[in-house]
């Protein structure tokens, strides 16, 4: 493993989850429960569903902040509302690729899929997630970086679909 | 815009929360930092959701004129009911109010107190901005079918279907082999009252079988679940037993004529026979046997139908051209009721189960008592004539093991009691129990231990090493010995005995994650399922209208079996006598004056809510089939879909607030880098 | 992890192998040549210290074994290396395992391999048992497709000893406290495999320099279970097995007054005998406890399905194997 560097030992990220209802959020309840400890660094905002995640949450929550964004939901072919879990799954893989495209770090958004029993699961994976995030240093947000109101919605829209 | 008048609520919970999170800071600084964002209130307090908190927030609610409540306290699975209840109560629609989960996702896990702080004031900021944007809703009011369905027809699913049908319900009881009873019909006697197990089981079966609210559908499985609470369409396959039940008098003929003897591994538990026509024992509801196509020679080789030419009754009752009908039924409410499978011994190879003749099943052991059973209840070793004169019986086998499974499985200890009391009485031999711990709660559990203990049964703790048949020692000939560590004494021992048995653990039906995926509920990490609280819920599931009772949720004996599936029972008939229920009114609606009728969105649900106005050339959600996922909401590339209680503009505005209060680069907090209110809309 | 087909499998054959376990040798190699097996001897390797030295001092005896890691790591281009010794592939996978779990051990030995300008990477090297290459990368199929003189008829106890299935560290074993690997190797050769309670019990190992009495008696226990269950061979895969079934068999018919006449073989050498290989090239005639009386038993045709003795009519039946998978 790569040494971190000084200024990532004291750099602190922002990492935004986004929860399910039923799966990943639960499962977040239970890491509570069980006690099993992760890092401070992450926010979570629930859903019902991660077939709800718009890709314009993620585009803002980097824009606005966040160094990276965890992605959860239940597991393929688990999904309570059958099968929106796929729809995630499919705008994250196209998410990815954009985010290449506009010069960052695809590892900054994150995909891990929990079931409600899987609190220690849900824990470790965020402790991974926000230490890989570490390593990646501060997102830097160029002052000139294009609103992505401007040239986001096209590839949005092709990653919505 | 009007600027809300916001109220923030900071529970200490005991120390669950204070003792992580520095409440007092985290409100006055609520109070003080978010003031210019409407927050006209913030306190904290010991406990928000006694009677005494909650009377805080209504006197602040109709006080203060609060137009919307943020309380930050546990996960809004325990107690978002609460808190939207005590703001009703001082007249603020509860759609009004957000949780914030300090508890599960900051206390709980977090070990800094200053950056749990610091998380814990993002979460509020966050939920103070998208409070602000709730709007009062009605939660959605669903009929609810008075048929229920019940899943399994052991003690438990019987008792959950006796409950329904005697508050004169209509139940549809499911069950897959050809009798109900389950697992108690094959036991003998019943710890610690040693009641036998048919005499107390029979009575509710007999009610089972003949009661007018209960349509029974044995020899039949669930094929398909769709729909959602209060209207649940159920597909069921009632598989061919090739014997008209309209005719057949259960006389039993058939089943003596048949020439095809097999053993039988599920009554039986292999340890007797049964013919390919077959009911599994005497008792069994309903009466009428069914024709194991697997092993009937007519229907493998073409050639028999012994049970026909002997079948006494006109019209004759066999009937080999039955095909298997498909039910479709519409339900209200399902209760499972799936039961165990007994842990495989097979798998401790060291055990010797399978290889060394005399090692017994727990199982096995109970049909070897039970007077109906292949040896008409007595005690003998696999040759069929000898009677034991020592038995070693081993507890928590594939239980407590990290090689297996790690949980208890609530019954072997008790199980292994009954066994060495029967064991004495019936033969008289010396028993030694092989055990880790003895768990003997509940009434009368513990007397039944001291009494066994009485009959000078021994015990040795210890966890057994292996049984085998090489005899090392003179006296170990012929015998079967049992290598254990006594770890009272701190030596190895090795005791020989003629019969041992293993107490085998209860394990999750082998396909009971394919059964949690077809109801839409989910399972532990060892594949019992979930419940929606481990203690204040136990019966019910996060699925509304599916309910889980006995071993099928885990472990446990009969008297528990018999509560899960009363409790069962008892929510169900809650809901039926409500005739309706009220659901989270989260729903997506389209905006008619933005939709394009592109229909990008109707491939995409998967309850087909989604609709197209051919006149208006726009798509339409009919809100009887929308469940709320929000799917099509996200994909909507003009925003001609609004999500109720998850619209887009509240998401924003919660990652906005969050963000703003978060520390970035070096720990530092920033002021704002978040976008602006502008860039929200 | 299975070697690719131009990749060679290390070979480290340690020093019994060269001694008293010739047959092994002999046998493995003749085998290796008609499965074809490459098998590429690490060149200028040391003894693996066998049972004892580790316990004399631990940093001395993990910088000797772990010389032959390092040597078999720098040397051939196989990332794999077998021994058919039991006690050298304990040793060597102990080592390579708590290298990788104690980074500071690893550290120490490290810098007494630079002396010798040598080093070793935990991890760089999967360690295997000559079993486990047969088990899980020629497979019982291949094996069974090549046998051309079926052993029919004989009864074969599989004998594990206690050193390769505990601790399993890479996970081989199907069940560490009672595999079968083996046996099934053993019915793939036409063999009639029996049931052998103590296949993974000890051998008395070293302790017939040190107590003989208890080594005896340990070895009794073997032969007389053997005895028992009608065994006509033992199958071994250690050269210690070996040689105490096998040297000291005479010497516990005389303590203890019994007869038996067990020949201690090694799997190699079975398998060598169902492929057709000349016993010679197998090295039959080492073992003390001749094989000729038990070889000449094997049959000629497949022996007609044993007849089951009808269970008397009060029997209960056996357990059966239930169709339901093992999650």
């Amino acid at each position: 493993m790569e040494t971190l560097n000084a200024e990532q030992l004291n750099f602190e990220p922002v990492v935004v989850g986004f929860t399910c209802n039923w799966c990943s959020y639960r499962a977040a309840d239970l890491a509570g429960m069980s006690r099993a400890k992760y890092p401070a660094n992450i926010r979570l905002v629930r859903f019902m569903c991660s077939g709800r995640l718009d890709p314009v949450f993620i585009m803002k929550a980097l824009k606005g902040g966040a160094d990276g964004v965890l992605i959860t939901g239940c597991h393929p072919g688990e999904c309570h509302y059958l099968e929106q879990n796929y729809k995630a799954l499919k705008r994250f893989k196209l998410l990815r690729r954009m985010l290449s495209q506009f010069g960052y770090e695809p590892e900054r958004v994150q995909l891990v899929w929990a079931s409600a029993a899987e609190g220690t699961y849900l824990a470790h994976q965020i402790s991974r997630v926000v230490e890989e995030i570490r390593a990646l240093g501060p997102l830097h947000r160029a002052s000139d970086t294009p609103s992505f109101e401007l040239i986001g919605d096209a590839q949005l829209q092709e990653a919505t679909v | 815009m009007k600027q809300e008048r916001i109220g923030v609520y900071v529970c200490h919970c005991g120390s669950n929360i204070a003792g992580t999170v520095d409440v007092g800071q985290l409100s006055s600084w609520a109070a003080d930092a978010l003031e210019k964002r409407g927050v006209v209130v913030a306190r904290d307090y010991k406990f928000m959701c006694s009677s005494l908190g909650q009377e805080l927030i209504k006197s602040d609610i109709v006080e203060l004129s609060l137009t919307r409540v943020v309380v930050a306290a546990c996960s809004p699975h325990l107690h978002e009911k609460t808190f939207r209840t005590a703001c009703q109560q001082a007249g603020l629609n509860p759609y009004l109010m957000e949780m914030v989960s300090l508890r599960e996702h900051v206390a709980w896990v977090h070990s800094d107190k200053a950056l749990a702080t610091q998380k814990a004031k993002a979460l509020i900021s966050g939920a103070v901005e998208r409070v602000a944007l709730h709007e009062p809703l009605d939660p959605i009011s669903v009929p609810i079918e008075a048929t229920t369905l019940v899943v399994g027809a052991g003690i438990s699913g019987i008792q959950a279907a006796l409950e329904i049908a005697d508050a004169g319900q209509k139940v549809v009881l499911v069950e897959r082999e050809p009798s109900i009873g389950g697992h108690m019909a094959q036991l003998d006697k019943t710890f610690p009252t040693l009641d036998c197990s048919a005499c107390i089981l029979t009575p509710k079966m007999v009610t089972v079988g003949s009661h007018p609210n209960i349509n029974l559908l044995t020899w039949s499985e669930v094929e398909a679940v769709d729909g959602f609470v209060g209207q649940f369409t159920v597909t069921i396959r009632k598989k061919a037993r090739y014997v008209r039940e309209d005719v057949c008098t259960g006389c039993g003929i058939c089943m003596e004529k048949c020439p095809s003897k097999l053993i039988d591994q599920v009554y039986e538990a292999g340890l007797g026979y049964r013919s390919a026509i077959y009911r599994p024992f005497p008792q069994a509801i309903p009466k009428y046997p069914v024709i194991d196509k697997a092993n009937c020679i007519y229907f493998q080789r073409g050639k028999c139908k012994a049970c026909q030419l002997f079948c006494p009754t006109t019209p004759n009752a066999i009937d080999f051209e039955q095909e298997d009908q498909i039910l479709q039924l519409t339900v209200g409410n399902i209760i499972l009721a799936t039961g165990y499978d007994l842990f495989d011994a097979r798998r401790i190879p060291q055990y010797g189960y399978g290889r060394l003749a005399n090692v017994f099943s727990s199982l096995e052991f109970e049909r070897l008592c039970n007077a109906a059973g292949p040896t008409e209840g007595k005690i003998l070793l696999r040759d069929g004539v000898s009677q034991p004169e020592s038995v070693g019986i081993i507890h928590c086998v594939g239980s407590r093991d990290r090689n297996y499974n790690n949980y208890c499985s609530a019954i072997c200890c008790m199980q292994s009691l009954k066994f060495a009391h029967l064991v004495k009485e019936r033969t008289g031999a010396k028993v030694t129990n092989f055990y880790i711990d003895i768990r003997t709660p509940y009434k009368d559990y513990d007397e039944f231990y001291q009494h066994v203990l009485q009959e000078k049964v021994e015990f040795v703790r210890g966890r057994v090493a292996e049984v085998t048949d090489a005899a090392r020692r003179p006296g170990e000939e012929g015998k079967l010995i049992i290598q254990v560590e006594d770890t009272f004494i701190g030596k190895q021992r090795r005791i020989p005995v003629d019969m041992v048995i293993l107490s085998a653990g209860i394990e999750p039906r082998h396909d009971s994650k394919e059964v949690s995926r077809k109801f839409g509920i989910s399972c532990n990490g060892s594949g019992f399922f979930t419940e929606l609280h481990p203690k204040l819920d136990p019966v019910a599931t996060m699925s509304k209208g599916i309910f889980i009772a006995g071993c099928a949720q885990g472990p446990k004996d009969i008297p528990a079996s018999v509560v899960q599936g009363a409790a069962a029972a008892a929510r169900v008939l809650g809901t039926i006598q409500q005739k309706s229920l009220d659901l989270e009114p989260v729903l997506a609606q389209v905006i008619d004056q933005k939709c394009s009728g592109c229909r990008i969105c109707s491939n995409l649900c998967p309850f087909n809510a989604i609709g197209f106005d051919l006149e208006r050339q726009i798509s339409t959600i009919n809100p009887a089939l929308c469940q709320g996922c929000g799917t099509c909401v996200s994909a909507c590339p003009s925003h001609a879909i609004s999500g109720t209680q998850f619209s887009t503009e509240q998401i924003l505005a919660q990652l906005h607030g969050l963000l703003a209060e978060s520390f970035n680069g070096n720990g530092a907090r920033t002021q704002s880098p978040a976008f602006s209110q502008a860039e929200l809309v | 992890m299975k070697p690719s087909n131009e990749e060679p499998y290390g070979y480290y054959p340690g020093c019994s192998l060269e001694k008293n376990a010739l047959a092994y040798n002999e046998s493995t190699s003749a085998v290796a040549n008609v499965l074809g097996l490459k098998f590429e001897e690490v060149a200028d390797w040391n003894c693996c210290g066998a049972s004892e030295y580790l316990a004399l001092d631990i940093l001395p005896a993990y910088a000797l074994i772990s010389r032959n890691l390092a040597l078999a790591a720098s040397s051939s281009g196989s990332h794999s290396l077998v021994a058919p010794c039991s006690a050298c592939f304990l040793n060597l996978s102990k080592v390579d395992h708590q290298m990788a779990e104690v980074p500071a051990l690893a550290s120490q030995v490290n810098e007494a391999l630079a002396a010798g300008g040598l080093s070793y990477q935990p991890g760089s090297i999967t360690i295997r048992h000559l079993l486990d290459v047969f088990v899980n990368d020629v497979g019982f199929d291949r094996i069974s497709s090549l046998v051309t003189h079926p052993l029919y008829e004989l009864r074969v106890a599989p004998y594990y000893g206690c050193l390769i299935s505990r601790p399993d560290y890479e996970g081989v074993y199907d069940s560490p406290e009672y595999p079968t690997g083996l046996d099934h190797l053993m019915t793939a050769l036409g063999a009639e495999v029996v049931d052998f309670p103590l296949k993974t019990h000890c051998c008395g190992g070293h302790m017939t320099q040190i107590s003989e009495p208890v080594a005896l008696e340990l070895i009794r226990r073997l032969l007389q279970n053997a005895h028992e269950y009608d065994a006509d061979v033992i199958a071994t895969l250690c050269p210690m097995c070996q040689l105490n079934l096998d040297v000291y068999q005479e010497h516990v018919n005389h303590a203890f007054g019994t007869n038996y006449h067990i020949p201690i073989l090694y799997f190699t050498q079975l398998i060598g005998l169902a492929l057709g290989i000349r016993a010679k090239e197998l090295g039959f005639g080492r073992e003390f406890v001749s094989a000729k009386r038990a070889l000449a038993k094997i049959g000629k045709a497949r022996p007609a399905p044993k007849k089951k003795r009808k269970p008397s009519k009060e029997a209960l039946p056996m357990p059966q194997a239930t169709e339901v998978e093992y999650r």
